[in-house]
């Protein structure tokens, strides 16, 4: 066991971070609404060679694992980074497998993403992540895995600010069918599970943050607000579940490249707890703002909105538990046998 | 980063189980149950014998040199198992405060019977009037010459009745601040003006008050400096949170709960694992459980880098106590009117959800309630002004 990062995995944090910090800071973040798109950060990402970080290096990736992408993630993820690293990742690793990766996905040129759910019966995949900023997506259609590429699709304004857009599928390029379709597909979104996790940890460690500044430099009575109990045991349990969410992605991401048998299992965890967590931190910090919490102007509102959006952008969260409990326990069908 | 175990931690996990299994039968696990004792001395000299208890301490002070990592395997499937682990986790902590602090006596005469598990130490700290607030003890002792004459009450002093000695916090100066006017002391339960009442719990299990009325101890029988009862106390401490026992009650609850729900059908014959709730509330258990292990892991891997797990801990603990108490209070809900019946046949599964429930409430409270590890996790973890 090792639970520190190492030397190398820590310069992976602090260069993301300090790529969002100059590019495209949180305060920055309204400029980019309601596309939740940055032009200036992707083009930065691309710079470093992130779209391909974790594509395997005989594809022309840097074959890094999901655990060093994750922690790219993460710190992305704590500045609210309006980029998607996360789909574009996934999506082009799915692609190396079936050998349909272009060179303009390696080198993050065009914008690849994943739909996240089987697309409708008339061929549209809905609300598909980065469906307003991506040339090329991915997607489930009734039997098959296609590939389709068009001009990004029309945005469809919503609470996270994301670059959400439906997309037709119509003229796509079918990559599998049957059941290696469906098994190529759940498997990127396993990996997309597991990077969302680590993306709403920074989330919510970012919430944290600008919580725990907040609460010092604000007086009321006298004194600081954070000296007040009920403040410092609200803020206390974001903490540890923070940290508890960031251990879980973290292992989660480890047991993906480890291979590991339970690792779609932990990936499950790991993105429930992360955007329950998360949203949880959110929703406190803004709280203890008070007033100005409640106002455009201050940034606690930019996590709040995106701790959901992100998330259940997949699902409703009661059907991911039921998932879980399926891969914990088998379907209900086979149990009542 | 690397999630795997040591080698030695799942090898080690694995000679625990197998003594568990040998040693801590169902007759043993009844018996535990009817005389609500929280301690059972057939698996303590079993582990002791092992060298188990010799094996907590640090390779500097004697001891077997097993790693925290180790260390916390050891508690976690005592716990997982259900077997008693009070005795042994306050015999690894009074070892190492002895080992630490202790005067050549007591490391002669009291150390050696803590490891080889003859002897076993309560913990006299909370009193009627100071259970958080425990630097605020009253108890006190007054120097007559060699020996110390001392007066007081002591209240949840749990396995008292087992034990040679107390490990009592008394006020030997009460004319300064609190924290300066602490004595420690061994006070033997044999000593003359010593009397324990048995206190009943909710869960079942006996703890106790214990009374000193004029009990005269040798100035020998003082563990760390007179008025340094403080920083014995954070010795204790150091050693106590988050490794030693407290993280798997819920993996517990999680473990049985699975076990029962496969083979159980409800009144319509359902198979009970079908119910959406209860599959739901399962997952989220199981989140909770791997979130609880990790938190102890982490503090264990602090620990094993040489600092001292504090605040970790203090999370751990936490995090634990509070998801026991969440899927106790959840999975009851699920049984319906079948979780509330009792059983007190330790080997139906029947009535688990029913003992949680009464048992769940302590663990937020005993070893530093809730309250007092988010005070500590807000000033020290998240470096929050001091509380008003």
């Amino acid at each position: 066991m090792d639970l520190d990062p190492t030397d190398e995995q820590r310069s992976i944090i602090d260069v993301f971070g300090a790529l969002a910090d100059r590019t495209c800071p949180v305060e920055q973040l309204r400029e980019h609404e309601p596309l939740g798109f940055s032009t200036a950060l992707w083009e930065q990402l691309v710079a470093v060679g992130a779209p391909a970080m974790a594509v395997p290096e005989p594809d022309g990736g840097a074959g890094a694992g999901i655990l060093d992408l994750s922690l790219a993630v993460e710190s992305l993820g704590r500045r609210l980074a309006p980029a998607p690293l996360v789909e574009h990742a996934v999506t082009a690793r799915l692609l190396a497998r079936v050998g349909a990766l272009s060179p303009d996905i390696v080198d993050g040129a065009g914008i690849a993403t994943l739909a996240l759910r089987p697309a409708r019966s008339d061929h549209v995949a809905t609300l598909v992540p980065a469906g307003a900023i991506a040339e090329h997506v991915v997607a489930l259609d009734g039997d098959e895995l296609v590939l389709v590429t068009s001009p990004p699709g029309e945005l469809i304004p919503n609470l996270a600010s994301a670059p959400l857009a439906d997309r037709t599928l119509a003229g796509a390029r079918v990559l599998a069918s049957g059941d290696d379709a469906r098994l190529l597909h759940s498997q990127a979104v396993d990996e997309w599970r597991v990077l969302t996790a680590a993306a709403l940890v920074g989330l919510g460690l970012g919430a944290l943050t600008i919580g725990v500044r907040y609460v010092t430099d604000r007086e009321q009575f006298g004194v600081p607000i954070g000296s007040f109990q009920s403040l410092q045991h609200g803020l206390a349990d974001v903490g540890v579940a923070l940290d508890g969410a960031q251990l879980l992605a973290r292992k989660a991401a480890w047991a993906f490249d480890a291979a590991r048998a339970d690792a779609a299992r932990i990936g499950a965890m790991a993105f429930l707890f992360a955007a329950e967590q998360a949203q949880r931190a959110s929703e406190r910090v803004l709280h203890y703002h008070g007033g100005y919490g409640f106002m455009e102007e201050y940034d606690i509102q930019l996590f709040y909105r995106r701790a959901k959006g992100w998330a259940n952008v997949l699902d409703q969260p009661s059907r991911e538990y039921a998932r879980l409990a399926d891969l914990r326990y088998g379907p209900v069908a086979a149990t009542a046998v | 980063m690397d999630f795997t175990p040591s080698t030695a931690a799942v090898q080690f996990g694995a000679e625990v189980r197998e003594l568990i299994a040998r040693v801590f039968t169902d007759d043993v696990r009844q018996r535990a149950h009817d005389t609500g004792t929280m301690h059972d001395w057939g698996l303590h000299r079993a582990m002791a014998g092992q060298g188990w208890i010799a094996q907590t301490l640090p390779e500097t002070l004697g001891g077997g040199g097993r790693g925290p990592e180790e260390l916390a395997v050891l508690f976690r499937e005592l716990e997982l198992a259900g077997a008693p682990y009070d005795g042994l986790s306050i015999c690894a902590m009074l070892a190492f405060v002895i080992a630490h602090v202790g005067n050549a006596m007591q490391q002669r005469l009291v150390l050696p019977k803590l490891l080889a598990g003859e002897s076993l130490i309560a913990l006299g700290y909370s009193e009627p009037d100071s259970g958080s607030d425990v630097a605020a003890a009253r108890t006190r002792a007054v120097r007559d010459g060699d020996r110390w004459r001392i007066n007081g009450q002591k209240i949840f002093t749990s396995l008292a009745e087992e034990s040679e000695w107390v490990f009592l916090l008394t006020r030997t100066d009460p004319d300064v601040p609190k924290h300066q006017g602490l004595t420690f002391f061994l006070v033997p339960t044999s000593a003359p003006g010593f009397e324990l009442q048995p206190i009943h719990t909710l869960s079942g299990k006996r703890t106790n008050t214990t009374f000193y009325d004029d009990v005269i101890v040798d100035d020998e029988w003082r563990v760390g400096d007179v008025n340094g009862g403080w920083k014995v106390m954070l010795v204790a401490l150091a050693f106590e949170r988050g490794v030693v026992g407290g993280t798997r009650d819920a993996a517990r609850l999680l473990a049985v709960a699975e076990t029962q729900l496969r083979a159980a059908t409800r009144d319509d014959g359902s198979p009970a694992l079908a119910d959406p709730d209860v599959r739901r509330e399962l997952a989220r258990l199981a989140i909770d459980c791997e979130v609880a292990d990790l938190l102890a892991d982490r503090a264990a891997w602090v620990a094993a880098t040489g600092q001292l797990p504090g605040v970790e801990g203090a999370a751990t603990k936490l995090f634990a106590s509070e998801a026991f108490n969440r899927g106790t209070n959840r999975l009851l809900d699920t049984a319906g009117p079948a979780g509330l019946v009792q059983s007190h046949d330790v080997t139906a599964l029947d009535g688990f959800y029913e003992y949680c429930y009464r048992f769940a409430p302590v663990t937020t409270i005993y070893g530093g309630t809730s309250e007092i590890q988010r005070n500590l996790i807000a000033q020290r973890g998240l470096g929050l002004p001091r509380a008003r």
